[in-house]
């Protein structure tokens, strides 16, 4: 006996409509029966998951910070997954993009000018799509796969700004703790409104998804993504050129990933240390697929996705489980819109009796 | 160096200077911790959530408290002290040397709300104080217990990050080892974290395979315990009494018991009475406490019992002259003790120690 999922015929619109609800609803039940298992409250627990969050302005600014990076990465990489470019290591262009956009305020602070912060946001969206060049190039010329290519070199990107921070970039008056100085008034990122903390990466982050969304919608360079994503070669009878997309894809991605890590590190964390994300290049990847790598889808997934994390902090404060819980419970949310998601357009075969020949393999 | 002393000078003269910015009692007080573990790590965090549970206990009724684990040093940290200042807390308590910058920043927006950053040295706000403890105390009478149980002649020194706080400990550790074997050898592996049991276990391989036979660690998870337990070698056990994880291996643990001050803290935020302060206590303030001496000869056990007794009553320091720096200079002369300000700077080995600091 297998299990095996097969195609479904026709697509349901409405279907495809609901599915994140649906997703929401099954997460919503799985919650209730989670908390009470542990004995809690469930109405209390999944007021401060999702709704408690969302009642104070504060709160709001910082659902908008955590949502920022995610955002800005995600819609870079829509564009990348559409057009068949499997850019899997976001987090390491956030991470060199970071860096290079921290040159000036860390090796140059004295030099304090207004002109700094445009430079910082130039260095680092050249940095992010420096690095993601790399597994672009490996790939064009060489074919090989940008998957393993663009994420080993996470790694080589984490180890890099380990050395860095411990190392050439330490606070000379840090005592030996491995962080940079505090950036300079010019080096930080502004507040969008001056009452809150929302910086300007979400700012970037929206104009971002929006531009993107207008480019995918009505121009030509959109239509090639598409057709090249589909198939290379159809793009190549139309005279795109596979290659030059290839390189396209994963520079914008890069850039916007670098773009993401220097708006992190000097609008919300104001020093480079050694771990400056918890992980959001990976975490953009879901938040691509749950956005359907539709830039406005990514906007509305990325605020979910932020508000699972805020909501996590708030239920651990109001009725004390514990973050292994939280984690949980964001896992469930994702495996049930995955799975919805999944299920609308496959459906489940379940072959019983003896292996047919020839599939056995 | 310079900075800390000017900063311990500063610390003192605020803490003489500010009036109490609350001089009001109150009935009932929240306390909010922030930690950077979960407290399940039986080490650091672990042992402050007892700190936590301790205060809760005592103060009964009139306390109520609320904590959240594993929060990354980072903008999240940040988040997490931010809210818990909106969320009612009368005191927050911050335990990761990493929360130092996010803790003085919502200190600033948070006047009325009392803020408590262990291991750091900025309090550029009134209501912001320090706390830490001589943990390098404990230090010197590990390494005198390593020196004699040692059949090898060398210990392995699990580090986290090089700070002073952590130097210290390495140097008292081995002044302590020299006090009884002046040929005592240690080797230095530094991990750069304070909670991985992956990398922590493959750090005390890594030490065990290069001869030495005492593991001891400044980190927090009870890996390196375990490795020593497998591997039949001896350990001690770092922040809580750890024990469980090698019943015929820990040798004693240096156990961080933040209870006194906890309850000492909470308690001056009822009563109104809460004053900036900059903490540094040892093992006369019973914040510094050596778990039982288990798996080795009575004698050691008795000079580990003296040693930590004379540190206690303050008739030894750890850090008492003729001491030489690494590079052969002289750092005390004889009978010179090494003061608090210094130590709070200390970036540099003392002599016979076989590892080059990072720097």
């Amino acid at each position: 006996m297998r299990i095996e999922l097969k195609k479904r015929d026709g697509l349901s619109s409405l279907f495809s409509i609901l599915s994140p609800f649906i997703a929401l609803g099954l997460t919503l039940i799985a919650g209730v029966i989670l908390f009470l298992l542990l004995g809690k409250d469930p109405v209390k627990a999944l007021y401060s998951f999702f709704i408690e969050p969302l009642t104070e302005v504060w709160s709001l600014h910082e659902l908008a910070v955590k949502a920022a990076p995610l955002i800005l990465i995600a819609v870079g990489l829509s564009i990348c997954y559409r057009s068949n470019n499997w850019n899997i290591g976001a987090e390491g262009q956030f991470i060199i993009g970071a860096m290079a956009g921290s040159i000036l305020p860390v090796m140059f602070h004295g030099w304090q000018s207004p002109l700094v912060l445009p430079l910082m946001l130039i260095f680092a969206m050249i940095g992010g799509a420096a690095y993601a060049a790399i597994p672009a190039f490996l790939k064009a010329r060489l074919n090989t796969n940008e998957i393993l290519t663009s994420l080993m070199l996470v790694y080589v990107a984490q180890l890099f700004l380990d050395w860095m921070v411990r190392g050439p970039w330490r606070n000379p008056e840090g005592f030996n703790f491995p962080e940079t100085r505090n950036f300079h008034d010019y080096a930080v990122l502004p507040r969008i409104i001056e009452t809150g903390k929302t910086h300007w990466g979400f700012g970037f982050a929206l104009i971002a998804a929006i531009v993107l969304w207008f480019i995918m919608r009505r121009t030509l360079k959109g239509f090639e993504i598409t057709v090249l994503g589909a198939s290379a070669r159809a793009g190549r009878f139309a005279g795109f050129s596979d290659k030059k997309m290839v390189y396209f894809a994963f520079l914008l991605s890069g850039a916007l990933a670098g773009l993401a890590g220097i708006s992190e590190v000097s609008g919300a964390i104001g020093q480079v240390r050694p771990v400056i994300s918890p992980g959001y290049g990976f975490t953009a990847i879901i938040v691509a697929f749950l956005g359907r790598l539709n830039p406005l889808g990514i906007v509305a997934a990325g605020l979910v996705l932020a508000l699972t994390y805020l909501g996590g902090e708030a239920a651990q404060i109001s009725i004390g489980i514990t973050d292994k819980v939280t984690r949980l419970f964001q896992g469930l949310l994702l495996f049930f819109v995955l799975g919805c998601d999944t299920l609308i357009h496959y459906r489940i075969r379940i072959v019983t009796g003896a292996t047919q020949k020839g599939s056995a393999a | 160096m310079k900075k800390t002393l000017l900063a311990l000078a500063a610390a003192t003269a605020l803490a003489g200077l500010s009036a109490p910015a609350t001089a009001e009692a109150m009935d009932k007080v929240k306390a909010c911790f922030v930690y950077v573990g979960p407290v399940g790590d039986f080490g650091w965090s672990y042992q402050h959530d007892q700190g936590r549970l301790y205060a809760e206990e005592k103060l009964g009724d009139k306390l109520e408290t609320a904590y959240l684990e594993s929060v990354p040093e980072g903008s999240d940290a940040e988040r997490a002290i931010e809210r818990f200042a909106r969320s009612g807390c009368n005191i927050i308590f911050t335990t990761s040397f990493g929360y130092m910058d996010p803790t003085n920043k919502i200190a600033k927006d948070f006047p009325d709300v009392k803020f408590e950053h262990a291991t750091g040295y900025k309090r550029e706000h009134a209501n912001v104080a320090t706390y830490d403890s001589k943990f390098f105390q404990g230090r010197y009478v590990l390494g005198q217990i390593a020196a004699k149980t040692s059949e090898s002649g060398t210990a392995g020194y699990i580090a986290s990050f090089p700070i002073p706080e952590v130097v210290q400990g390495i140097n008292s550790f081995m002044l302590g080892a020299q006090s009884v074997n002046p040929d005592f050898k240690l080797k230095v592996v530094w991990v750069n974290t304070w909670f991985d049991p992956g990398k922590e276990a493959d750090a005390a391989k890594a030490l065990l395979d290069q001869g030495a036979d005492i593991l001891t660690q400044h980190t927090d998870s009870t890996a390196p315990m375990q490795v020593a337990a497998e591997r039949g070698a001896k350990a001690f056990g770092q922040a809580s009494d750890m024990i469980a994880f090698g019943p015929e291996t820990q040798l004693t643990s240096i156990i961080d018991d933040w209870a006194p001050y906890y309850l000492e803290r909470i308690s001056a935020v009822l009563e109104g009475t809460w004053e900036q302060s900059a903490t540094w206590a040892g093992m006369a303030e019973g914040h510094v406490v050596m778990a039982p001496y288990t798996n080795m000869p009575d004698d050691v056990k008795a000079m580990a019992e003296e040693t930590a007794a004379k540190i206690k009553s303050g008739e030894f320091h750890p850090f008492t002259g003729p001491i030489m720096k690494q590079d052969g200079s002289e750092w005390l002369a004889e009978g010179q003790v090494a003061e608090d300000g210094e130590l709070a700077g200390l970036n540099f080995y003392v002599k016979g120690i076989d590892d080059q600091l990072p720097q």
